[in-house]
């Protein structure tokens, strides 16, 4: 049942995902990478990362579509017929390859659960041992987040912010050209 | 109980494939917004029934209640897009 559930959603995943690629029209292109990631989103939630599910369904199908959106307000919703490069043949070789090496080596990854794996033995029982006695925060994963890397937080906070004001301004001179023309 | 909620699951499932047809086959872009939006009233429910089925609801109402509000932006965006795009 379970893996039915996996299967039929990466099956969706990838039927988005090829979806989007081949859509000519780009708004279309954009409302179904929307719905791609709300696929995404329901396969966290499947797998029980709750948490990533709800920042996936918040910034992918949220937030993305919009920031795309914006993006095609000022250009033209239409896609340009590029040339492809010539000498392709090691992408089309070199990437199956890595696939293979990459699926190779998960077959030594823990299993899904695995209550023995090495990230289960050490750092998550240490989290989930002293997070509430520590924080007085129940959900384990905001008390990582906010108060054991607080700093982390902050500067990524910092970050995001410095990256939005740089495209606030970026965006503000290209409208201030498109009303003076 | 169980055995209905995932029933319900995969009712919900197969009405979504239904309008993801509509999504990347659609002929106009209005098309695709209406799927859209049927996709995303689905996925409310699909979170909270998932949230039933793992008895963790009080979570996944957040979860969905996030997507709902965040996908009215989307739509509004939408709606202006081809708003602006008709005045043009």
């Amino acid at each position: 049942m379970n893996v039915y559930a996996n299967l039929s959603l990466v099956l969706l995943l990838i039927l988005t995902a090829a979806g989007a690629i081949l859509i000519k029209d780009l708004i279309g292109a954009v409302l179904v990478l929307g719905s791609y990631s709300f696929f995404l989103a329901l396969l966290w939630a499947w797998l029980g990362a709750v948490d990533v599910a709800f920042t996936e369904a918040v910034v992918g199908a949220g937030l993305a579509t919009v920031l795309f959106l914006l993006a095609l307000f000022l250009t033209v919703p239409l896609e340009q017929k590029g040339q492809l490069p010539r000498g392709q043949w090691p992408a089309f070789v070199g990437l199956p390859l890595l696939g293979i090496l990459l699926l190779y080596i998960a077959e030594d990854l823990p299993k899904f659960g695995d209550p023995l794996s090495p990230s289960n033995t050490h750092l998550a029982p240490d989290y989930l041992m002293h997070s509430l006695p520590a924080t007085k925060t129940p959900n384990v994963v905001t008390s990582v987040l906010m108060d054991f890397r607080s700093l982390d937080t902050l500067i990524e906070t910092a970050v995001i912010f410095t990256a939005g004001i740089a495209t606030a301004c970026l965006l503000r001179t290209s409208r201030h050209d498109s009303h003076t023309r | 109980m169980n055995a209905f909620f995932i029933g319900m699951l995969i009712a919900l499932a197969l009405l979504i494939v239904v309008y993801l047809y509509r999504v990347i086959q659609g002929p106009t872009v209005f098309d695709r917004v209406l799927g859209l939006n049927g996709i995303s009233s689905k996925a409310i429910i699909l979170l909270v029934l998932i949230g039933t089925i793992y008895e963790r609801v009080e979570m996944f109402v957040d979860i969905s209640t996030g997507y709902a509000l965040l996908n009215l932006v989307g739509s509004l965006a939408i709606a202006k897009y081809l708003e602006q795009k008709r005045g043009a």
